[in-house]
Formats: C-alpha cells, sequence, structure tokens
C-alpha cells in the first residue's frame, strides 16, 4: 500500500483501419492528428488532441477493394434473411458501446452529450431500419412483368458488386448517423463498401469498424479508410474494380471542383454514381432515409422463359 | 487454341434449289413523301437550320440519296431547348390524364401509319421489311401505349406521391431502331411529364422527322417534342447545353463514357444504353433446334446492328460438332438481300463506316487465328452488304471476342462446365444481356443468377416487351428503359 | 452406312408436275455432307451403350449400321432412347412456324408451288356414308382436277377406307395415281392386334399400293412404347404382298392426342425405327389435326433419322389445311428446313379433300387473272 494518491491514467486506444475483417495500421505507417470539434461548423483555434489515426493511402484504398471485391460473392450470395440478421446483430453490438460512440460523437460533431447520445441512438435505429428491408427491397424492386407473349419475366434486384463511398464530411449526425446512413444500405441489399471516412471526424467511423468486426459481418464487406478524401476517393472514383461511387462527403470535404473532378473519373468505367447534396453542410442526417440509397446501388435483372408444355 | 482449319464447304444449300421464291418487293411508295431536304422540327414547326451545313442520308440497300437534312447547329440546339423549356410549363401542370390521351393518340397514329413508317424505316436503315413491319414498328405503337397509361398513375409508381418531372430531356439515339429508340425515350419522358429534345442519329433521321409529323397530327402542343438532326457534335451540343435537366442516351460505350464525363458535376440526370457483348450459353441438355433458331436470331437479328445481340456462342464441348453443323445448315438458309424484299431475312449494313468497322474486326479475327465461315450467297452489286459470318476456334483473347462487333458475326466459344460458362460469359467489361440454353429448370436459375448481363434470355433471345425493364450492368451503362422502371429515369427521385 | 434414296417399298414413282421430278438419287457415302457425317456420328456415339444391348433389332433398313439397332430391345432401352432425344421448347417451335409461315410466295413461286401442293394431295374421303359412286367421283377428280384445264396436275393419290380400294383402283387404272388405305381400326385404333392385321392384309390383297396405320395412342401414353414398336413392325409385315414387294406404310400419329411436342419427336423416332416409310401427323377425326408446329418437329425428325441412318422417310401432315395459302406455308417449311430431296410427292404429301378446290381456284386466278369462284371449280 502506498501513500501516495494519483489519477489513474487511462489507456488510449490506437486507431486503426478496418480492412478486410482486420485492423491494419496505414500501409504508409503514418498517422495524422485528430482534434476535438467545437462546434458543427468547426471552429478556429486551437484544437484539442484526441487521437492519432492511420493516414491512409491510395495503397491502402487499393487494399481494400481487393477486400471488398472478394467478400462481394459471399455476401452477395447469403439469404437476404441472413443479411437482415447480420444488420440486426449490428445494432446490438452498437447498443452496447452506446457511451463510447455518443463521447466520440460528441468530440467529433462539437455538440453536447445528450444530442449526440440521440445520435447514436438515430444510428442504432437505422441499422434496424435497414435490417428489416434486406429481405423486403426485392420485392418493392422487383417483379413479374406481364410481357404480350408466351413468356415468364420477372425483374430482379442484384447488388452492383463494390462501392466506393466518401462518407458524409458535414452536416448534422454526419460522424457516425451519416456514415451509418450510407453503408448500411449499401450492403443491405449485397453490396461491399470501401469508404473513405470522414477525414476530420474518424473516430466514429473507426471505431465502427470495431461494433462491424464483432457482428458476424463478414471481413471485406466494409473497409474503412481513414486519411486525406484527396488520396483516397480518386483512387476509389479510378478504379477499375469498383462498380459503384457514393460521393455524399465529396463536396465538404474537398469542394465541388474535386467532387467533378471524382464523378469524370468515375465516368471512364461507367460507375453508377450518387452525386453530393449540393450544400452538405445544410444535411440533416436524423432525416428519415427514404429508400432512394437502398435502391441506388442496385441492378435489375430482368428474365425471360417462355412458357409451354 | 490451334483447331484444325476447316476447309470442307458447308453441305447445306442455300434456299432456293426447286422452291425459288419470286421476288416479292414492298412498294417503296409505300414510304410516303419524303422531302428533297428537311428543317428541324422545335416549337411545333419544321424550322430551317441556323448554319448552312447540310447533311446526306442514304439508302444503304442502294447507296441512292435519300433526302438532306440539316447539321444541327448549337444556335439550333439552343432554340430547341428553350422551345421545350417553355412547353414544360403547362405539358407538366397538365393532368396526367391529358397527358395519356395525347400519348394513346400517338400510338395510334403510329398504328394507323403503320406500313408507311416500316417501309420508310426499311429504305433509310436497310433493315428487312419483315422486322419493321412485324417488330419495329409494333414495338413503337406498344411503347407509347404503355407509358400513354402511366402518365396518371404516376402516384402508384413507387417513387412516393406525386413525383415530379426533371424538365427538358436532351435525348440522343441511335441507328440500328431509329423509331423503336425514339419510342423508348419519348414515351416515358411525356408520360413523366419531361418535354423533349431528340437527336436522332445522322443515318437514319427520316422516321423521326416522320414522327414529328404525328405529333402535329395528334395535336400535341408545341414544344413538347422537338426534333434536331444532325451527327455528334449536334449531339455533344444538346448533352452539353446548361439547360437541359436530363440526358438519355443509347450508343456506343465510348460516346456514353463522354457523355458521363462531361455531365461529371452538373445536376442533370443521366442514364445510358450503350454496347455489349453478350454471351449465349447453349448447355449439352438443350432443345437443340429452338436454340439453333434463338442463336440464329440472337446473333442475326437486324444484321446484328443490336446491342444485346448474342454476339458470343458459348457452347458445351460435348454438343459443339452437332450445334454448329446444325447451325451452318441454319445459316445456309438466311436469304440476305433487298430490304424490301418480304422474305429478306438480313439486309444491308447500315452505312459504309459500319461495314468497314465490321470488315475490320472480322479481318482481325481470321489475322488472330481464328476459323471464318460464311454459307454462300449472292450479294447484291451496290449497297453495304455482309455475309452472315461464324467464327470457330475463338478465344477469350480474340478481338472478335471482347471488342462489339454490331454486324452478322458470330464468335464460338467452348467451355466444359456450367462454372466455366459462366466465368467466361461475364468475362467481359459488358453486361448487357445474355442467353441460357437448356432443358432443367435449376439449372437455368442457378446460370441466370450468376449472370453479370440486365436481361437474360433462358430458352429465347432478342425478346422486347414495353412492360420489360432493359439495361445493363457495368460498362453496358445504367438505368433502365421499359416498365415501371424505366419511369425513374425521367422522375425527380 | 448407305444412303439409299429408294422407298422401302420399292415403289417407282414417275414425274407429274409441270417441274420434273427426279426419282432423288441419295449422295453417296463419299460426297455425303459434313454436317450429316457428324450428327451421324454423334447420334452412333450417343446411343454407342445402347449397341451392344440386346438381339432385337430396329426395323428400319439402315438402321442396323447406325448404332440405333438396338435401341428397341427393351422397354427400357427404347423408352431409354426416346427420352434421350433433344427436347423441344414449345414456344420457340411454334415461333419458328409462324416465321416459316410469314413467307411471302408470289407470282412464279405461287404458280410452282400450287401445281407441287396439288401433286402432293392424298385426296380423301374417310366417311360412313361412302359409297361406290362417291369414290368414283372422287378417283374422276384426282384423273382431271381441272377438266378446263389439262395442264393441271394429278393428285398423288386417292385415300380410302379399305373396302372402297377395289372400287379406287379399278376407278384409277391406267394412272399412276396411288391407292391409299387407311387401316388398323382406324381412326381410334382401338381393336385387337389380329384384327389390325387383317384389317392391313385386306387392304393390300385389295390392291392398295399404301397404307395409312394409325398407332396405339393409349399405349403410346401409358409409356408402353415397345408395345407401340411392335404393332408397327407388325403391320408392315403385313404389308407385304405375294410378289414380295410391299405396300408403302404411313403411320398416323394423332397428334392433336399425343398433346406434346416432345411426344411427337419421340413418337417420330419410334415410328421411323421401327420402318415407317411416311410418318403422318393426324386422321382428320379428332378436334386438333395437322399444324404448321407439329408438322415443321416431323420435317425436323425425318431430317435428323436420315443423318443418323441415311434412310430418307416421307411426311404427311392431314386434317384441316384447307386452303392454297396454308398449303404453302408448309412447302416453305419443308423447303427451309428439308430443301429439294423432300419437295417431291415421293417424300411428302397432303391429306386432304378440301384444299384441292382451294388450290385450283388459284391457280385458274393465276391462269386468267381472274378470280375464280366455287361454281368454276368441280365438286365431287
Amino acid at each position: 500500500m502506498s501513500d501516495t494518491t494519483f489519477a489513474r491514467l487511462d489507456v488510449l486506444k490506437t486507431y486503426k483501419l478496418y480492412v478486410g475483417g482486420k485492423f491494419p495500421r496505414s500501409e504508409s505507417g503514418r498517422v495524422y492528428e485528430v482534434t476535438k470539434a467545437t462546434s458543427a461548423a468547426g471552429a478556429a483555434g486551437k484544437r484539442e488532441w484526441l487521437a492519432n489515426v492511420p493516414l491512409g493511402t491510395r495503397k491502402d484504398a487499393r487494399d481494400a477493394v481487393l477486400a471488398a471485391r472478394k467478400a462481394v460473392k459471399g455476401w452477395a450470395g447469403t439469404t437476404a434473411y441472413n443479411r437482415g440478421q447480420v444488420l440486426y446483430r449490428v445494432a446490438e453490438m452498437l447498443q452496447g458501446r452506446r457511451e463510447q460512440f455518443a463521447a466520440e460523437v460528441a468530440v467529433s460533431e462539437g455538440i453536447g452529450p445528450k444530442k449526440a447520445a440521440a445520435l447514436v441512438d438515430a444510428a442504432i435505429d437505422r441499422w434496424v431500419w435497414y435490417a428489416g428491408w434486406t429481405d423486403k427491397v426485392a420485392q418493392i424492386a422487383g417483379g413479374a412483368n406481364p410481357v404480350a407473349g408466351p413468356y415468364f419475366n420477372l425483374s430482379t434486384p442484384e447488388p452492383t458488386g463494390v462501392v466506393g463511398i466518401v462518407a458524409p464530411q458535414a452536416g448534422y449526425g454526419h460522424s457516425l448517423l451519416g456514415l451509418v446512413s450510407v453503408i448500411a444500405p449499401a450492403i443491405a441489399t449485397g453490396n461491399t463498401v470501401v469508404v473513405a471516412a470522414a477525414a476530420a471526424a474518424p473516430l466514429p467511423a473507426l471505431s465502427l469498424g470495431e461494433v462491424l468486426a464483432t457482428s458476424d459481418v463478414p471481413g471485406g464487406v466494409v473497409n474503412i479508410i481513414s486519411g486525406r478524401t484527396a488520396d483516397i476517393a480518386p483512387t476509389l472514383a479510378s478504379h477499375q474494380d469498383v462498380n459503384a461511387l457514393d460521393l455524399t462527403g465529396a463536396i465538404a470535404a474537398d469542394g465541388p471542383g474535386a467532387a467533378a473532378a471524382l464523378e469524370a473519373a468515375a465516368a471512364d468505367t461507367l460507375k453508377r454514381v450518387v452525386r453530393p447534396e449540393l450544400d452538405p453542410f445544410a444535411q440533416d442526417w436524423t432525416n428519415a432515409p427514404g429508400t432512394d440509397r437502398l435502391l441506388s446501388f442496385l441492378e435489375t435483372k430482368t428474365v425471360w422463359h417462355p412458357m409451354g408444355i | 487454341m490451334a483447331k484444325k482449319k476447316n476447309t470442307e464447304q458447308p453441305a447445306a444449300k442455300p434456299a432456293g434449289g426447286l422452291f425459288t421464291y419470286a421476288p416479292a418487293p414492298e412498294s417503296p411508295a409505300a414510304a410516303g413523301d419524303i422531302a428533297s431536304s428537311y428543317g428541324h422540327f422545335i416549337g411545333g414547326q419544321f424550322v430551317d437550320s441556323s448554319g448552312s451545313e447540310a447533311l446526306k442520308t442514304v439508302n444503304p440497300a442502294t447507296e441512292e440519296v435519300l433526302a438532306e437534312f440539316a447539321q444541327g447547329t448549337e444556335e439550333d440546339v439552343d432554340r430547341a431547348v428553350a422551345a421545350a423549356r417553355k412547353a414544360f410549363g403547362d405539358w407538366s401542370a397538365l393532368p396526367g390524364s391529358e397527358r395519356a390521351k395525347y400519348l394513346f393518340r400517338i400510338a395510334r397514329i403510329i398504328q394507323e401509319r403503320g406500313r408507311e413508317l416500316a417501309v420508310l424505316e426499311s429504305i433509310d436503315n436497310g433493315k428487312p421489311i419483315r422486322e419493321t413491319r412485324d417488330f419495329d414498328i409494333p414495338t413503337v405503337a406498344a411503347w407509347f401505349f404503355y407509358y400513354a397509361g402511366w402518365a396518371d398513375k404516376l402516384d402508384y409508381a413507387g417513387f412516393g406521391p406525386n413525383p415530379r418531372p426533371l424538365g427538358v430531356a436532351g435525348q440522343v439515339i441511335p441507328w440500328n431502331f431509329p423509331l423503336m429508340m425514339l419510342a423508348w425515350k419519348v414515351a416515358p419522358a411525356l408520360a413523366t411529364g419531361n418535354t423533349v429534345v431528340l437527336k436522332p442519329a445522322e443515318t437514319t433521321p427520316l422516321t423521326a422527322l416522320r414522327f414529328a409529323e404525328i405529333c402535329r397530327q395528334a395535336g400535341l402542343p408545341k414544344g413538347v417534342v422537338n426534333i434536331v438532326t444532325g451527327d455528334g457534335r449536334t449531339g455533344a451540343a444538346l448533352t452539353a447545353h446548361p439547360d437541359v435537366n436530363k440526358v438519355a442516351f443509347t450508343g456506343s460505350t465510348p460516346v456514353g463514357r463522354a457523355i458521363a464525363r462531361q455531365l461529371a458535376g452538373s445536376r442533370k440526370k443521366l442514364s445510358l444504353e450503350l454496347g455489349g457483348k453478350a454471351a449465349n450459353i447453349v448447355f449439352d441438355d438443350a432443345p437443340i433446334d429452338q436454340a439453333v433458331e434463338g442463336i440464329v436470331n440472337g446473333i442475326f437479328f437486324n444484321q446484328g446492328h443490336v446491342c444485346c445481340a448474342g454476339s458470343r456462342l458459348l457452347v458445351q464441348e460435348s454438343v459443339q460438332d452437332e450445334l454448329l453443323d446444325a447451325l451452318k445448315r441454319r445459316m445456309s438458309t438466311l436469304r440476305v438481300g433487298d430490304p424490301l424484299d418480304k422474305n429478306t431475312d438480313i439486309g444491308a449494313i447500315n452505312s459504309a463506316a459500319q461495314l468497314a468497322r465490321i470488315t475490320e474486326l472480322t479481318e482481325a479475327g481470321e489475322a488472330e487465328g481464328a476459323d471464318r465461315w460464311s454459307p454462300e450467297c449472292e450479294l447484291p452489286g451496290t449497297g453495304f452488304w455482309f455475309r452472315p459470318t461464324l467464327f470457330t476456334g475463338v478465344s477469350q483473347a480474340h478481338r472478335i471476342a471482347q471488342e462489339e462487333i454490331f454486324g452478322p458475326v458470330l464468335s464460338v466459344l467452348t467451355f466444359r462446365t456450367p462454372a466455366e460458362a459462366v466465368e467466361k460469359a461475364n468475362n467481359t467489361p459488358y453486361g448487357l444481356s445474355a442467353g441460357i440454353w437448356t432443358e432443367k429448370g435449376s439449372r437455368i436459375l442457378w446460370t441466370a443468377e450468376r449472370l453479370k448481363a440486365g436481361v437474360v434470355w433462358a430458352n429465347t433471345f432478342n425478346k422486347f416487351d414495353p412492360t420489360s425493364p432493359f439495361g445493363g450492368y457495368k460498362e453496358s451503362g445504367y438505368g433502365r428503359e421499359g416498365g415501371r422502371h424505366g419511369l425513374e429515369a425521367y422522375l425527380d427521385v | 452406312m448407305p444412303l439409299t434414296g429408294r422407298s422401302r417399298s420399292g415403289i417407282e414413282w414417275r414425274a407429274r408436275t409441270p417441274r420434273s421430278y427426279r426419282v432423288p438419287v441419295r449422295p453417296q457415302v463419299s460426297v455425303r455432307p459434313r454436317w450429316v457425317v457428324a450428327l451421324a456420328d454423334y447420334y452412333a456415339r450417343r446411343y454407342a451403350a445402347l449397341v451392344t444391348m440386346s438381339t432385337v433389332a430396329a426395323n428400319a433398313p439402315g438402321v442396323a449400321g447406325s448404332g440405333l439397332a438396338d435401341v428397341a430391345a427393351s422397354e427400357a432401352s427404347l423408352r431409354r432412347f426416346l427420352h434421350g432425344l433433344p427436347g423441344v421448347d414449345q414456344v420457340g417451335l411454334e415461333a419458328r412456324a409462324a416465321a416459316l409461315g410469314t413467307r411471302s410466295i408470289k407470282t412464279t413461286a405461287k404458280a410452282y408451288g400450287i401445281d407441287l401442293a396439288i401433286s402432293m394431295i392424298d385426296l380423301t374421303t374417310l366417311e360412313g356414308a361412302d359409297t361406290v359412286g362417291k369414290v368414283r367421283a372422287l378417283c374422276a377428280k384426282g384423273r382431271t382436277p381441272d377438266p378446263t384445264d389439262p395442264t393441271t396436275p394429278r393428285v398423288a393419290a386417292i385415300c380410302v377406307y379399305p373396302d372402297m380400294v377395289a372400287t379406287a383402283k379399278d376407278a384409277l387404272r391406267g394412272t399412276d395415281i396411288q391407292v391409299a388405305s387407311v387401316a388398323t381400326a382406324f381412326p381410334a385404333g382401338r381393336a385387337a392386334l389380329p384384327v389390325k392385321l387383317a384389317d392391313t392384309a385386306d387392304a393390300v390383297a385389295a390392291g392398295a399400293d399404301e397404307i395409312d396405320m394409325v398407332i396405339d395412342r393409349g399405349a403410346f401414353l401409358s409409356g408402353r412404347h415397345l408395345d407401340v414398336f411392335n404393332e408397327i413392325v407388325a403391320v408392315k409385315e403385313a404389308c407385304k404382298r405375294p410378289d414380295g414387294s410391299s405396300a408403302h406404310l404411313k403411320v398416323i400419329f394423332e397428334t392433336g392426342e399425343l398433346q406434346t411436342y416432345d411426344n411427337v419427336r419421340r413418337v417420330s423416332w419410334l415410328a421411323m425405327l421401327a420402318g415407317a416409310d411416311f410418318i403422318k401427323t393426324s386422321t382428320g377425326k379428332v378436334a386438333v389435326n395437322a399444324t404448321p408446329p407439329v408438322t415443321l418437329l416431323m420435317l425436323e425428325a425425318v431430317r435428323d433419322f436420315r443423318a443418323a441412318t441415311g434412310v430418307q422417310v416421307g411426311v404427311k401432315p392431314a386434317g384441316g389445311i384447307r386452303t392454297t395459302k396454308d398449303a404453302l406455308k408448309y412447302l416453305v417449311m419443308v423447303n427451309e428446313t428439308l430443301g429439294d430431296d423432300w419437295l417431291t410427292p415421293h417424300w411428302f404429301r397432303f391429306g386432304a379433300s378440301s384444299l384441292l378446290n382451294d388450290l385450283l381456284m388459284q391457280r385458274q386466278k393465276l391462269a386468267t387473272g381472274r378470280y375464280s369462284g366455287p361454281d368454276y371449280v368441280t365438286v365431287d
């Protein structure tokens, strides 16, 4: 027994990327400082240091695309019922770490603990919303077509494949709720994703990787990279093995010119592109999500067969 | 790769031995009056171009000039977009039920003038009258009829309550199905309350210009449909126009890519229906006679000028000989010649440029070591013609297995197992369509599920219907035309 | 395996239509088309396992060398063979038949087609009310279809019940018009085998050149393929004449009762293996008779059978073909599926009665430029 009293030193987490179900450091070995946001829009002046996070590189992005591609077959091949259970499991896991995420959201977005907790709750509920969609989306997006002839004709939606996502970088709730709002609909329908996390607010994203890793989500289905979006996003946009691009955070990250350049790069392989909102800072991620994103990364396949004896 | 060269001549004899069909020509006069020169259709009337450049459209079967038409300038495009913008307010505010009636009227007038349109299309495009009469024009009418019914039911289309139109749609269409492509574009655009500026292809403008007359007969409000003719420059001016809200393009993948790049950073909605290199997979338990018909229909329909043509035949090795012999026998009965003859199966290649491309690619096929075969058939002295052609001993690495030929040329590859068939079928940047031939139901579904293609025809091929969504995966484009899905491209959703 | 063009019964055929029909001479093996060789090889390979199986040979000449000799050794082997034939997709088959039906046959082609069709008719009367007078009148019509135009070809055959064979034979004396007799308890075929054989023998004895037998559809539908096969073999035997020649055997399937196209393909092969000289769609006595798709399928069957065995078999659609337009559609199907080799009355027939007068009216129209009417052709 010692007389000396001292405050216990916290054990800090080393934040890592989430790629292929594993938690690598950046291949560059580099990190960058993440500081506390003082308001939703950010504020000038000295910021409080929060963590060093991996400075993901183009190579990290390419590795993530490989992992995502590898995961497509298995994930798209699971039953919709199974995918729904996995997504629900994510909600369960997130619920268990609600306090941690509330703290990270609060410092990431510069909001109070109550609001942050509400945003985490909303994020949990969003997983539940999409968990329920997995085995229903085919019924609203597909169906039988009454062709004028002796043919059975059925349209079914299928996942597009690998989706590159520039995560929301701004707007109310972007750091976790916004992130979940772009990841969950893409994977609900069987796609796999590579996410360029919010550069200034990556902590909830990197922690989400830990939740996903313990939620029965197969490795490679979701890959999360922190770093400069200006490095990561162009790699995703020009990568020939990426099928679709969600540019939600692109304008907020690097400006309209950069967003347009990403879209132009995506045109080379005719990727499906979801364009960013014109004013991403005005976006409120607590708004009801609707089905737009759910339907954005689907291909409609129509199968014909004659009917005869 | 090295397969033994087949020097033996085809066994099957051409049709026309004892029973020789006499010419059964449709009268070119049935096409109605073709003016010597055409301007654009803007704001409900034909107007002269602001420029002086004129293009010529020729009958590809005879190389005769049919008419001159205007090369649309940026100013022409601007005028047309302004007319469409002006018309948009009233048109989009019209009750859906009223818009529907205009479209029903158009559908009916197309049916009434079906023969005229069929003959005109055949003359301008080179495709057989049998196809324009039995397929193109009936499909055009069906498309308008189908989308007419949607105009007042958009609330129920699954895009939320009161879905809004986008505004002015700029539409650029190809030459392979000129009027049908127009219908695929115009019908859903108008049904959803948009107005359109459409640019037909520079080798086949005549049916689009005739459609302008039909719009007038239907009493369609001025400016709702505008048609600006010209080549790619006109198309680029249209897709680039700042007051266009929606761009719809059907054509080649390189041009589609350029448009997608051009529109990057804009708020224009884009749908693209591009090239293809469809695999037609024949398993060893296929209904062989129907498979042969499906292969023939898949690649020789419309001279092979079909983006979803089954241009790669993937045949299971165990039935290769039987199938190819049957296919050659069948190909020998194809009748190539005068598109206006009602018994013609394969008409003229649409243009000298397209003929040159087909020729170049088939020569590449030979140079790369594939075996080339065509049935004996006499080709007319003038015009653009190409024999139905079969390449065997083709490997995935050959250009003729990778590039879209867009002509009556079939590349034959083989496979040993279903997994190999799927792997080879998907091994292309394209993903528009595919075919499966087998009598085993579960194998059809297994295969269809794995094929990366927007349309899968099982035990049939090249079937189209206005209720059935059509469009591709990967570099074959995005968005769907046809069916409820086809509405989305023209709604703000 | 030799490719012989002779009809099995050895009946000689003479040209009767404006364009002379060659007695078909089949090419020899050395010049056999490549696809024929390949297809024959294919079938030989496909059914090689069956060859070693048993002792009862298929009946058709040429079959012996084709690897198909033993397919009828047992019900099991026959069934295995028939069910191993490629399937038929109904929609695709019907679409192909319909597409061939859109051919536009005009002017000289139409004139040729009409005369060819007339020469291919088995002019038929199969009524309970048939009399000697009726049959004589029909024979007169067959000899001189259009009394106003002696260039009109004669029909191929007169088709009657067995008890009218002698009358028909007598009325057709001096012509090469064949007398065809239905037999085997036509049209239902529901009689004991000895009765059917006696029916056949009776008709042959009365002078019938051709026998149109019906198969036992009940047996076929209940899966007793070998019974059907053996019955055809037996009837073929009954077609033999004392001089060693044989009446030509046409086997009627009554395709309207078989329902599926798969059944039609199977029964076609079954009948050809059993020795049919002709395969025929229908009796004309049920609701659904000859249709273009069924006939097209049978044309494909005889094409494939020749490729596999070298034996050529004829095809006869019967019932429901009433107009020139219909007949021309069938001829187009023959032309584009089989070609010249089958474009003669030797290998293709129409079982019809009212068709003839429509062909004659169209023929008159082509000759005179005026549309004819029913009063300008004879009613017999």
